[in-house]
Formats: structure tokens, C-alpha cells, sequence
């Protein structure tokens, strides 16, 4: 039975409406099973899992303390919506959507936490949390000849799909030597040399300033970038930690190989010894300038004060077998691993991606001038990272099984004040809007259109060339960067007539819409159909009353008006932003 | 006009979007206005006030543009050279500049502490350093907000900025952001290929799904989605978007303001301010010279520079339009009067200039001054707060104007800054 052989039938305006007995389509089933969504099972359920109780115990607390009430739980579909966001970078597929909600367990959260985590998932979950280091490694440039953004991301896939622990995640970005660039011609690929090749120049001298205030501020959670040039005037930074942190960085040489060409071809990045600016290599020193013009000395000195060899040259063995040398960057590696801030600034991160708001802000700012909201959370969530062998996905399970993480972003009266975007404090009383990013929203467009997928390298190419139409460069050395993916009118313009738009709203043969259109569903289950893949939920009376309006606009043009509600569907607020 | 979702016929935007507001009153309140005494708002509508910032990224050497120091070690290679303002030189690479002096003031005694680019950045367009609890305003934002009312009817966003080097609206919210184009004033995806009345109709449908998002009562962030949203579907179906079209100027004047990316930007503003929008913003960037700093500034960074910026001054004097148009010229920061071993300059805030001119501020002359080795001002220092006070006091926006920041907390315009008097005749 085709009802759009019926094409002036307007949508039926009953909710839950009765499924006919000729529709037994798989599409039509999960109709009914999610609009008879129960909420989410009760939030404070923490799956016997301890961090997960920690976590519900000290944001109680701070509600408690702040007299604020959290608000009620999240639906399930804004719940699903909102972990495949989160965890794997789009939302979730009609299929995906059914199979969370036709389950019934108390643990269906957990079970399906585990999937996102697992092998079914591996590959999407990689790309995403690609997506997510490379912005916070290397940034949006695609400009910086020093760098192999597909060098990078093949380095990142693989250590992410492995789910390598994070303690050796940073040691082998830190540590990397090799060459940047993956080609069949060139022996001793590390794709993990772009972290650091692209930062060790700056106009034409090799000081690797930009390689220690993003390592600081990265893996460190400390604001170095300043005390470069002067002390610090609003937290204990002193322009000497700065060299002395830098000083670890005088052995790595990013060395451009050109092959004959002219043109910079590759990057290697090396370990040399270092002779020091005081040609002693025994005791390799740098100088600096303070304001006033006078020079100083500094040797590797970590920001705890712990000081490492003098020496500038590498770990070798005299002719006696007697060792000397030292590798800076390895030392440097393992001073990081075992500072505290270390766990602290990645658990902080991770909890500031999928909460809306750091314990910090910015999250890479752990100074003492900028106090965390959970001062013990934070730290007891480091400490319990550090005793699980810094497993990522660990901590990705404590947090997207926690409490806060299950509330509806609806607010109430008991907290709405509680509200970070206008500088307070977060409390994590609701969840907080905020827009997809650029990938998600990219990726999500392609999910819910069902649109052929490349693969691999070739995908995030094109990724790369849709994205690079937001980027904004402010022509400094460090590469600083905005985006007008922000919320303002190109975005908006984008979305309202873009290229991936038109394709996503064609009527093309084969596409999504063809497919909704020519299913044998109602006229009214095919609207349902549309606001589950871009909304997670049904259509309310209102919204059914304004899709029937499009349907006599349009004279009764099903695909046409299922056109224009579908454009409307991914150009809401409620699509774009994560709630 | 059509209706934009739903918009009655006879209610006019404003009110329609205070409705909206009151329908979602338990969201995020916008940010609220709580005084503006436009000292003479009747003058200002008709005459169309209006500023252009050419934002200097990466830090200008201002010791080798606007303040030689000759002779000195610190002084580099260039000479100076007098202009048509008396008693007022500047560099030998800004001939066309020198001509154009009587209708500029250099302040020579900017004295600040940001000495990296981010923070220099976001310190010299807000007057404000940064913080993490609240996302402060820039110059724009705060003159599109001031000014946006004195055209009726402008449609188009009142804050350009001309290849995007900007800081965005902070706490006023997207509304304020600036509308980033690139110096040929093309915009990208403004045309959908689909017919007004159709549009309508998936905007009807469309303000369906977010009155519902709104009146949940998520936060602030639907409204301004919506917000931006109206003010987009404006500008599509806008004439006014001809002012874009910069390159429907005539060759000649294509040629004056120079065939490059920042010579057409500064066209553009000019095109964009006869139409009525108050505030552009052109980038030109490329000025962080920690190495080869003389070569680089001689062959490349200041031809471009004296083209561009004469060519405005003297086209906005030549239509009448200089006395209601503020010119800024500014950086970050500038460099350091010592030049490093690589023939370069690093970053130095402590003491550089800036160039103003236009609206209501005295001409031709210098304010402040600095040391024979340009590493001290020796007059009265001025900060970022000090320029914007006295930019906004050339237009015409009263500095009584106070803010109250999403935290609540009132925030003055242009942070108390106090007025550059040397300015002011």
C-alpha cells in the first residue's frame, strides 16, 4: 500500500497514531516505539562503577551547597542523541535511535556507552577523536608547509583506535623524531612529528617557542605563552620558567628536506647535540632578553623546579663504556608523566568536552590565578586516571555515565541561574546548549542524509575543504586562528543555501529523501521520520499542523514539502545545538 | 516586506523581537542597554556617523612608520620625511601618507602591557585584557550597537569586518558579531536558489521548530540562533547587498586605492559606509618582522600601507564624508626599538603610536611624545581604554553609556577610559 499514491492527503495531526495494518516496515515499527520513549532511567544509578559514584557525589554536593535543583532527566532520545555526538562526532541514525529505545534494561545506558566504546564502533570513534586532537595539536591551518595534517591524523587514527594510554600518547608526540610526511619513497614515517615540526621555527629562526608553550599549555595545563617576553602580571609565571622549559626543546631540529626541488618536500624531525649559545656543549645553556635588555642564561629546568643534566649532548658511551648525555625531551617526557597537573589537565579537558564547560576556563589554563569550580573532583579524577594506566576510554565511561551527564538542558527555576555563559561558576545542574562543531555538524549532515561516504584520509580532505571555508587567519607567527562557525550570519547562510545543504534537501534519486518519499508510509510517518533522523524525537501537533500547511502550499507535492520540512529540520536551533 | 516567520504585517522588528524575548522569559535575558544619552542623536541621524579600523595584524613597527627615531642605534634604516601638517614627519616609505597628514593625529604616547598577540589583540579592540569569566565587546561591536539605529532600515550588518582579523561581540551577543567578507566583498552562499514565497514557507515551518527549542527554556543560545537567523533572511533579499560590489567601481578608482587584497577592503569600507553601515573593520596583516624587518616594511608592507590608507583619507575628505568618518590606524602592539640579530623586531608594548583621524578629532597634529631611543614616552602615557574613549567620543557616543555584562555586573563603554584631550580642539 502507497499512501503517497494519495498525495492531497494532508498529515494526519493525531499523535501516536494507529499503524495500519499494511505497514509493518521496520521505519514504521520504530515510529511507535519511539514516540512511547520513557525518560531515562533514574540518573543517580552510577553501574557499580566508583569514579561514576564519585563523580554524582561531589556534583551533589555542589548543587547542595549552591541551593540549586537539578533538573529532571534527559529524554532517551536527546540522552542517544547526545552520547553519539559526544563519543563518535554525529548523531545517531534512525536504526541507532530504534535499537536504544526498544531496550529496557536499567543498564541500556551503560551497554550502550560500551558499544560506542568498542570494536563496532572503533573506526567512527577514531575519527572523531582525530577530528578533536588535530584542532587541539595542530589547529585548523592548512597553510603551515611544516606540517602534514594527513600525517598527523594517520598518527592520531591508529593511537586512538588502540586507545593507547595517555601517558604514552604524550610521551610519543613529545619524544617523536622521524619523517612527518607519509610517502612509499621515505623510510622512518612518524605521523607524530607533526605535532612538533610545524612549532619549532619562527621567522627563520629554529627556537621552539611555539613547541614549548603548546606542550605547557597542552599536556601541562600551564599558560607559558606570555611569560615568553616578560613575568607574568596576573599569575607566578616568570619569564626565566619559560626558557628553562624551552631549553628542553634545544636538541630537536625540524629540518626541511627539498629533495633538489626548491620546494619544501618533507619535514625530519631529529635529536642533535646541542652546543649551547656558549659553544660549551658540557653545559649547553640558551640566553634570553629581559624587558630591560639585559641577557640571562637558563638550562633545562622543569616548572616544578626539578632540574635535569646540563649537558647538551646526547646519551652516548666513551670508549671506557662510561655513559654521558642526555636526551632533553625524553627527560622532559617523564618529568610530565609523573607532574600532577599532568592527569589533571586531561581529565579537564575531557570533562569540558563532554559537560559544555571545563572545570577551568579556558580548560588549558590550570594556574592558581584561575581557581576550578570541583577543586577535589578534579583532582580525584586525576588521581583515580592515574591509577587506571591513564585509559581514555575509562575515563570517557565515568564521565558519559555520570549524573550531570544524563540531565535535561530544559532549566528550571531551581537553576537557571546556575548558568556559565554568563560568567558563573559552572554547577553542572543541567546540561549546557551548545552548538556542534564544525565536524559534527559536517559529519551528522552526512549521517542524516544517508549521503555515500568516502573513506579514510580522502573523507577528511574533504572535510578539510568544507571546513577551511570558516577559518580566519590572523597572519601572526603563531598561526592564531578564529572560525565563523560561531553561530553568526555566514554560518547561517551556509546552512540556509550551502552546498551540503542543497545535497542533503535534493530530491535526487536513491537519496534520503527519495527513499522517505517513496517508502509505503503514511504522509504523516514519513514527517516522524524525517524529525527522528534530524531531532531525535516526533513532530509536536504544532509543528504536524505547520508540515500540513507546507503540504497545500505545495499542492500536494509530498517530496516537495517533505523538501521544505527537512530543510527546516536541519536548520533549527534544536539541530544544531548539542542538549 | 514579506513575513518572516510569521511576523505580522505592521509590527515592526523591534517590537517583534522583544516579543519574542518576552515569550522565552525564563531564557538567558538579553543583554540589557540600561543607558544611552546620545548627547545629539537627532544630529547624528541625519549625518551618518561611521568608523573604518585598518587593523594592523602581527604589530607594526610604529619607530619606523610614525615616530623615527634618526641617528639613534634603535632607529633602523629609514629616513623621515615632513608632511602637509606642520612640523609633523613620518617615514620616507608613506609619501602618499605625508600628503595626507593634515587630516590625521599620530598618538605617539600609547603605553601597554600585551605583549602577545592574542591577549594584544583582544586588549586593543575591547580595551579590556582578557577574562576568562566574562567575553568583553571591541570597538565593532560596541559602534555597530551604539549607531546601528541612525539608518533606517539598514539591513545589512553594521559591523563588517574586511578579512575577519577582528574579536567578536562578547557579552552583546552574536547580533553584534562581525560580518566577515573577504576584500572583494563577496559573500558566500547568499543566494539558495529558491523563490521568496517558498523561503517564506520553510521559514514558517522553521520558526515552528525553534519557538518550541525557545520556550523550553534551554538557555540563551536558541534565542540568539533565532535572532541571527532573522537578521540573515533580511539581508538576502536585501538591494543594499550592492554595496558589497566593490568591483563596480570605476578602473580609476580601483587604481587608487591599490589592485591588492587591502586596497579593495578599504574601498570597500568606504562603499560600505556611504551606505550607512557604522563600523568597518580591514585587515592587513604580515607585520610580526622578527626578522628582515627593513627589506620587508620597504618592499612590501608599506606601499601597500601608504596606498591604501592615503586613497581612503583623501577619497572620504573628497566626498565630504571625513568630518562623520573616523579613521584608526593600529596594531596589537609595535616592536622593539632594539633590532635582534636577524635584522628584525620582536614584540614591544611599552611605548608606539597610533593614527587617528576624521569625525570629530583635531587634524594635523601629534599627540605625546617618546624618548630619543623610542623606548619611553616621556609624556603622559595613554592605554587602549584612553583611544577608544576618545574614538567614541568623535562619534558622538556619550561615555556615559554603561552596559550591564550577562553576569549582571555594568560594564562603562570603552572600560573608563579617559579622553585623549590633545585630541579634542
Amino acid at each position: 500500500m502507497c499512501r503517497s499514491s494519495f498525495p492531497r492527503r494532508v498529515w494526519a495531526m493525531l499523535p501516536g497514531v494507529v499503524v495500519s495494518a499494511g505497514a509493518t516496515s521496520r521505519v514504521l515499527a520504530l515510529c511507535v516505539t519511539v514516540a512511547a520513549l520513557s525518560p531515562a532511567q533514574a540518573a543517580d544509578d552510577h553501574f557499580g562503577i566508583e569514579p561514576v559514584r564519585f563523580i554524582n557525589e561531589q556534583i551533589s554536593a555542589g548543587w547542595a551547597d549552591a541551593d540549586l535543583q537539578p533538573s529532571a532527566a534527559a529524554t532517551d532520545g536527546e540522552w542517544c542523541r547526545r552520547v553519539f555526538l559526544d563519543l563518535v562526532g554525529r548523531i545517531p541514525t534512525v536504526a541507532e535511535l530504534e535499537r536504544y529505545a526498544q531496550e529496557s534494561t536499567p543498564t541500556k545506558r551503560a551497554e550502550l556507552v560500551e558499544r560506542l566504546l568498542g570494536e563496532e564502533y572503533e573506526d567512527e570513534f577514531a575519527r572523531n577523536w582525530t577530528d578533536v586532537w588535530t584542532m587541539v595539536l595542530i589547529g585548523r591551518d592548512t597553510e603551515n608547509e611544516q606540517v602534514s595534517r594527513a600525517g598527523m591524523r594517520q598518527w592520531l587514527r591508529r593511537a586512538l583506535a588502540k586507545n593507547i594510554p595517555y601517558d604514552r600518547f604524550m610521551e610519543e608526540l613529545v619524544t617523536a623524531t622521524g619523517v612527518n610526511t607519509n610517502r612509499k619513497d621515505l623510510a622512518g614515517f612518524n605521523g607524530a612529528t607533526n605535532f612538533l615540526s610545524g612549532k619549532m621555527v619562527e621567522m627563520g629562526v629554529e627556537n621552539g617557542v611555539q613547541a614549548t608553550a603548546k606542550t605547557a599549555q597542552i599536556f601541562l595545563g600551564v599558560q607559558v605563552a606570555c611569560t615568553q617576553c616578560h613575568n607574568h602580571p596576573f599569575n607566578k609565571g616568570k619569564q626565566n620558567q619559560f626558557w628553562e622549559l624551552n631549553a628542553f626543546f634545544r636538541q630537536a631540529r625540524a629540518l626541511n628536506r627539498e629533495e633538489g626541488s626548491g620546494e619544501l618536500q618533507f619535514v625530519e624531525l631529529l635529536d642533535q647535540d646541542f652546543e649551547g649559545e656558549g659553544k660549551n656543549p658540557e653545559e649547553a645553556e640558551l640566553y634570553y632578553e629581559l624587558r630591560n635588555g639585559l641577557m640571562k642564561v637558563a638550562f633545562p629546568v622543569f616548572i616544578d623546579g626539578t632540574e635535569i643534566a646540563k649537558t647538551g649532548y646526547l646519551p652516548g658511551k666513551m670508549e671506557d663504556g662510561t655513559p654521558y648525555g642526555a636526551n632533553r625531551r625524553q627527560e622532559l617526557a617523564k618529568l610530565i608523566k609523573t607532574s600532577p597537573n599532568f592527569p589533571k589537565a586531561i581529565v579537564n579537558r575531557i570533562w569540558g568536552h563532554f559537560l559544555g564547560y571545563g572545570f577551568t576556563k579556558p580548560v588549558d589554563d590550570l594556574g592558581d590565578h584561575n581557581p576550578p569550580s570541583h577543586p577535589e573532583l578534579l583532582d580525584g579524577l586525576a588521581e583515580r586516571f592515574r591509577e587506571q594506566s591513564f585509559d581514555l576510554k575509562e575515563l570517557m565511561r565515568w564521565i558519559t555515565l555520570s549524573k550531570p551527564y544524563a540531565l535535561s538542558s530544559k532549566t528550571t527555576a531551581k537553576n537557571a541561574s546556575d548558568d556559565p555563559a554568563v560568567g558563573e561558576k559552572p554547577k553542572f545542574s543541567h546540561f549546557y546548549l551548545r552548538q556542534m562543531q564544525a565536524e559534527q555538524l559536517y559529519e551528522s549532515l552526512l549521517t542524516a542524509t544517508e549521503a555515500d561516504k568516502a573513506a579514510g584520509e580522502e573523507a577528511a580532505r574533504k572535510k578539510d575543504a568544507w571546513m577551511s571555508q570558516f577559518v580566519i587567519a590572523f597572519g601572526t607567527d603563531e598561526g592564531d586562528e578564529a572560525t565563523t562557525f560561531n553561530g553568526s550570519i555566514p554560518q547561517v547562510l551556509m546552512m540556509f543555501n550551502g552546498e551540503l545543504i542543497k545535497q542533503a534537501t535534493s530530491t535526487g534519486k536513491g537519496g534520503f529523501l527519495d527513499k522517505v518519499a517513496k517508502s509505503p508510509k503514511s504522509n504523516e510517518d514519513k514527517v516522524r521520520m524525517l524529525y527522528l533522523a534530524a531531532l531525535a524525537r516526533k513532530p509536536s501537533p504544532k509543528e504536524t499542523g505547520a508540515a500540513n500547511a507546507l503540504l497545500v502550499a505545495r499542492k500536494g507535492d509530498v517530496v516537495g514539502a517533505l523538501q521544505d520540512i527537512w530543510w527546516a529540520d536541519l536548520n533549527s536551533n534544536e539541530f544544531i545545538i548539542n542538549h | 516586506m514579506s513575513r518572516l516567520f510569521g511576523v505580522p504585517d505592521g509590527m515592526s522588528r523591534r517590537h517583534f523581537v522583544s516579543h519574542l524575548a518576552g515569550a522565552a522569559a525564563l531564557a538567558t535575558p538579553a543583554t540589557a542597554f540600561t543607558n544611552t544619552l546620545l548627547a545629539n542623536a537627532a544630529d547624528m541621524k541625519k549625518r551618518h556617523k561611521a568608523a573604518i579600523l585598518l587593523w594592523m595584524g602581527g604589530g607594526p613597527s610604529t619607530m619606523d612608520i610614525w615616530d623615527l627615531k634618526p641617528g639613534a642605534p634603535t632607529g633602523g634604516e629609514f629616513k623621515q620625511i615632513s608632511t602637509s601638517a606642520d612640523g609633523v614627519a613620518i617615514s620616507e616609505h608613506m609619501p602618499l601618507m605625508a600628503k595626507q597628514m593634515h587630516n590625521m593625529a599620530i598618538v605617539r604616547s600609547m603605553s601597554t602591557r600585551e605583549a602577545d598577540h592574542m591577549r594584544g589583540r583582544y586588549y586593543m579592540h575591547t580595551g579590556y585584557v582578557p577574562n576568562p569569566n566574562v567575553e568583553h565587546p571591541g570597538y565593532g561591536s560596541v559602534i555597530a550597537h551604539e549607531l546601528a539605529d541612525q539608518v533606517a532600515e539598514l539591513e545589512i550588518p553594521p559591523f563588517v569586518s574586511v578579512g575577519g582579523g577582528s574579536v567578536g561581540a562578547g557579552f552583546l551577543g552574536m547580533t553584534w558579531a562581525p560580518f566577515v567578507v573577504d576584500s572583494n566583498g563577496n559573500v558566500r552562499n547568499l543566494d539558495g536558489g529558491i523563490d521568496r514565497a517558498r523561503l517564506d514557507q520553510r521559514l514558517a515551518m522553521l520558526s515552528a521548530i525553534e519557538d518550541k527549542f525557545i520556550t523550553e527554556k534551554r538557555g540563551g543560545a536558541s534565542l540568539e540562533h533565532r535572532k541571527v537567523l532573522e537578521k540573515t533572511t533580511k539581508l538576502m533579499s536585501s538591494s543594499q547587498m550592492e554595496a558589497f560590489k566593490v568591483s563596480k567601481e570605476p578602473k580609476e578608482m580601483l587604481e587608487k586605492y591599490g589592485e591588492n587584497a587591502f586596497g579593495r577592503g578599504c574601498l570597500l569600507a568606504r562603499r560600505l559606509v556611504e551606505r550607512g553601515v557604522p563600523f568597518v573593520e580591514v585587515d592587513l596583516g604580515g607585520w610580526d618582522n622578527h626578522a628582515d624587518i627593513f627589506a620587508t616594511l620597504r618592499d612590501q608592507k608599506l606601499p601597500v600601507l601608504d596606498q591604501a590608507m592615503s586613497a581612503l583619507v583623501s577619497d572620504l575628505s573628497d566626498r565630504g564624508m571625513l568630518d562623520d568618518t573616523v579613521v584608526m590606524w593600529m596594531g596589537e602592539f609595535s616592536r622593539t626599538p632594539n633590532i635582534n640579530g636577524g635584522g628584525g623586531r620582536d614584540h614591544w608594548a611599552r611605548s608606539w603610536s597610533t593614527v587617528v583621524g576624521g569625525g570629530g578629532f583635531q587634524r594635523g597634529i601629534v599627540v605625546g611624545e617618546t624618548s630619543a631611543d623610542g623606548k619611553e614616552v616621556v609624556t603622559e602615557p595613554y592605554t587602549s581604554q584612553d583611544l577608544m574613549a576618545s574614538v567614541l567620543k568623535s562619534l558622538g557616543i556619550s561615555l556615559e553609556t554603561t552596559f550591564t555584562a550577562k553576569n549582571g555586573r555594568p560594564m562603562k563603554i570603552a572600560n573608563s577610559g579617559k579622553v585623549i584631550k590633545e585630541l579634542f580642539a
